[in-house]
């Protein structure tokens, strides 16, 4: 809520979520500059502040890709204002370059990273642990546990950032970006900051030579994080078992010891700074325990690092638990408050019996069906994977869809038909493709197709598109062109004439990119079934490299501006079981706005969820599905 | 007033499919709750669910600290389902034999469904398990009350009317329309406030 993040209410308490918990630190830590590229769960941040740009008088970008957003924080850092850099921990990967020649040259004004992970890939396709580049890099550390540290340790994290002239990466997970809780809120500054000249001999450079300052800096960090509000210990003065927990770890940690009564045996130390740790702090309690479990998202980052710090102080005696080789807690996945009651009552001894349900007779248990995830009603994705199917596996046999990173990559289950035979990153589908299109010389003979929404065409095909240009590989490449990141919320593009602050914007056109690169191009629209399943069967049979627009708003978007049109069957039409097309609008077609009744034996619109593109009314061979104002 | 709960954290679970409305529900809820001084931690669980998946909003609710925004297996003390199925795979997971059910009969059916791989059980079938395993169970339709009342998509806020009407819930009716009025204005704000108090109608004892 924008009223929120920019109220002007110091001490007043709100419910935020965490990214909007995010948000008001940010403002009130002073930034004037902010970039990011969408991903799950970061996404709500730079939303929020392209909505209070204007209001805040600061500048909010969705950059092309992680690296830009990055290097743009980088940029404004040396007119010695503070950004904020926004990222998942794919997009963290992506300007991996970036980060580790950042961090030799360090930076001027604040420069914050925020990288949002999400343990148990509930919106990714990979559960990576970001923390491990904050070490590798050699830059500061902060994780919040809760809703109002999310807040507090990004002004923190900005005053530790301009104090130490370092790039200061603060990690949040899903269940903090995406939770909600009581947030108090800070005072905002009076006036915004100033850029500075920057003068002949002020330079950032990335050299080696800076090591050994990287690491002073790293001895700065700990110093201060010794005596952190951010890290507390609650607990008996000898505790038969010490918890060490982060981020998340700490709630379920707090919650695991009440409902097994053991605060008169446990103790938990709860850090928030977690590189470099606090190394005299860990050791007075470490001193005290002969037995430390971990309890931390997702790889056993802080176990690894207290590990090291027990084997490089010899008068230890400790076991250690946590996730390495599953000791205690398992090694991938999220944790939960049941996870870490179940691993704190083995490793104590004590049994823990959850609340029961009643008893179900064998013969009244119901088999719930699976809810697959699938396309929304009306999506042009479901047209596209459609008309591919046609051409590459009924009409062709034997085409070989690489995949990549969107909503189409639902296009690998069931919304797709299976249709996709590799999943890889951003970018991944062109560079692939690139590389089995070169074996035609070879005598492989499958047609290759590359898939790339637009927002990814951006983000990480162009030099891939070159790249198959410039070698001519053998291959389709087909845009999936949403006219949005649909995927993360709808966010803009290079592609959109708007910004993310509501302000025109040079919209850069996909076609013109593609003849630039000299490739021959098409542009046909999904809805369009039968003729573009044509032009796709004409493209595959040309050799060389070719590339296909595919274009027709997400339909989620589409109705909300244009509104819905009313779509129905003809009962008197439906010919139901009798007519030889199989339900091919529920069990083929599978929107879910197409249903099957069991009553009257004859398709039905589920009017709740029709958004009316009435592309089924095109398929339907006995034309009972009917339109408002004619066909589609 | 006392601030004090019939337990406490009290654990609310709302869920559903991506699309119907129940993250906004519970943020309205919990920000409700907020206001009122308590402390309420949210976590939902929703991944890609704008493309018809499972959403599930664990709402926790203490006059004492802030909890984790995961609710422990069983330890739910009502649930609000806008999904029969949803509802059934909450209560197994989450439900005790105390826990109380509130759910919309409606189905919205998975696409193994509407291929035809899976068939979508009787609803009669899916409260009688639930009779089972769980306290109370309700079935309201909110779906087809607020259809009736002006627009399916605001059944969600008729839920929260229910919700808010079950006397664990420290909130009285106005303490939501208070949120509702903040949040929406003209014919959006009125048609939410009269489903809300169809809802609350529903359940007031």
């Amino acid at each position: 809520m924008e009223w929120m993040v920019t109220a002007k209410e110091p001490g007043k308490t709100f419910l935020m979520q965490g990214n909007e918990a995010i948000v008001r630190g940010a403002l009130e830590a002073g930034i004037r500059f902010a970039a990011a590229y969408p991903g799950s769960p970061s996404s709500e941040i730079l939303t929020m502040l392209g909505h209070v740009a204007e209001e805040m008088d600061l500048h909010a970008e969705w950059s092309t890709n992680e690296n830009c957003a990055f290097q743009a924080c980088m940029g404004a850092s040396m007119g010695k204002i503070r950004s904020l850099c926004v990222v998942k921990q794919n997009g963290l990967l992506t300007m991996g370059d970036a980060l580790h020649t950042a961090a030799l040259s360090g930076c001027w004004g604040g420069v914050v990273l925020l990288v949002a992970d999400d343990p148990n890939a509930h919106s990714s396709t990979n559960e990576f642990d970001s923390r491990h580049q904050a070490r590798a890099a050699g830059i500061p550390l902060l994780e919040p546990a809760t809703f109002q540290e999310a807040k507090d340790m990004i002004v923190y994290a900005f005053e530790l950032s301009e104090k130490l002239q370092q790039v200061v990466m603060v990690r949040s997970v899903t269940r903090i970006c995406h939770g909600r809780g009581n947030v108090t809120l800070g005072e905002l500054p009076s006036q915004p900051s100033q850029p500075k000249p920057i003068g002949e001999w002020d330079k950032l450079i990335a050299i080696n030579w800076f090591h050994d300052l990287l690491w002073a800096k790293l001895d700065q960090a700990q110093a201060a994080f010794e005596d952190s509000s951010f890290n507390w210990y609650t607990g008996p003065e000898q505790p038969e078992l010490l918890i060490i927990t982060s981020g998340t770890g700490w709630l379920y940690s707090v919650e695991a010891v009440d409902t097994l009564k053991l605060d008169d045996r446990v103790g938990i130390l709860k850090l928030g700074t977690t590189w470099p740790l606090p190394e005299r702090l860990l050791l007075k309690y470490l001193e005290k325990s002969p037995r430390v479990l971990v309890v931390e998202e997702v790889d056993p980052f802080l176990e690894h690092n207290v590990a090291s710090i027990i084997g490089h102080n010899p008068g230890l005696n400790i076991q250690l638990y946590g996730r390495h080789k599953k000791s205690a807690l398992p090694q991938s996945f999220e944790l939960n408050p049941d996870v870490v009651i179940n691993a704190l009552a083995s490793v104590m001894n004590v049994t823990y019996q959850a609340p029961q349900t009643g008893e179900v007779p064998a013969e009244a248990v119901v088999t719930i069906p699976n809810r697959d995830l699938t396309f929304c009603a009306g999506c042009p994705h479901r047209a596209s994977f459609f008309l591919l199917k046609q051409t590459l596996r009924i009409h062709e046999g034997n085409g070989v869809v690489m995949g990549d990173i969107g909503c189409y990559t639902m296009g690998g289950n069931r919304a797709g038909h299976f249709l996709l035979q590799s999943i890889g990153c951003m970018g991944a589908g062109i560079n692939m493709g690139e590389g089995l299109g070169q074996l035609s010389r070879f005598g492989f003979g499958q047609p290759v197709v590359a898939l790339a929404g637009d927002s990814t065409f951006f983000h990480s095909c162009l030099p891939g598109l070159v790249n198959a240009r410039y070698h001519d590989s053998n291959m389709l490449f087909v845009i999936l062109d949403n006219s949005a990141t649909a995927m993360t919320g709808f966010q803009p593009h290079p592609g959109i004439p708007v910004n993310c602050m509501g302000k025109p914007a040079n919209a850069v056109s996909i076609e013109k990119v593609v003849e630039g690169i000299g490739c021959p191009v098409a542009v046909a629209d999904p809805y369009d079934i039968e003729a573009t399943t044509q032009l796709v069967y004409d493209l595959i049979k040309k050799p060389g490299m070719k590339v296909l627009i595919l274009r027709q708003p997400c339909a989620t978007l589409a109705v909300r501006s244009k509104g819905r049109r009313k779509v129905w069957v003809d009962p008197e039409l439906c010919r139901g079981d009798e007519c030889g097309c199989g339900r091919f609008c529920s069990k083929t077609w599978g929107c879910p706005g197409n249903i099957w009744n069991y009553q009257t034996g004859k398709a039905q619109i589920d009017e709740v969820v029709c958004i009316g593109c009435g592309v089924c009314a095109s398929l339907c061979p006995a034309g009972a599905i009917k339109v408002e104002g004619g066909q589609a | 007033m006392s601030m004090q709960l019939s337990k406490d954290p009290l654990n609310v679970i709302i869920c559903g499919v991506g699309g119907q409305g129940n993250i906004l529900a519970s943020e309205l809820l919990a920000s409700a709750l907020v206001e009122k001084g308590y402390f309420t931690t949210v976590g939902e669980t929703y991944g890609a669910s704008q493309r018809g998946g499972s959403v599930m909003s664990h709402v926790r609710i203490s006059a004492r600290k802030q909890y984790s925004a995961l609710i422990p297996r069983g330890e739910a003390h009502i649930i609000i389902g806008f999904e029969p199925i949803e509802t059934l795979r909450v209560a197994r997971e989450y439900g005790n034999s105390n826990t109380k059910v509130v759910f919309d009969p409606r189905p919205n059916y998975p696409l193994a469904v509407l291929i035809g791989e899976a068939v979508y059980p009787e609803i009669e079938a899916i409260a009688t398990e639930l009779r089972y395993l769980c306290g109370s169970v309700q079935i309201l339709e909110a779906t087809r009350l607020a259809q009736e009342a002006g627009n399916a998509q605001a059944a969600n806020i008729l839920l929260m009317g229910a919700l808010t009407a079950m006397p664990e819930i420290p909130l009285q009716a106005e303490d939501y329309s208070q949120v509702l009025s903040q949040r929406f204005k003209g014919d959006v704000y009125a048609l939410n406030q009269e489903v809300f108090d169809l809802g609350y109608r529903q359940l007031a004892v």
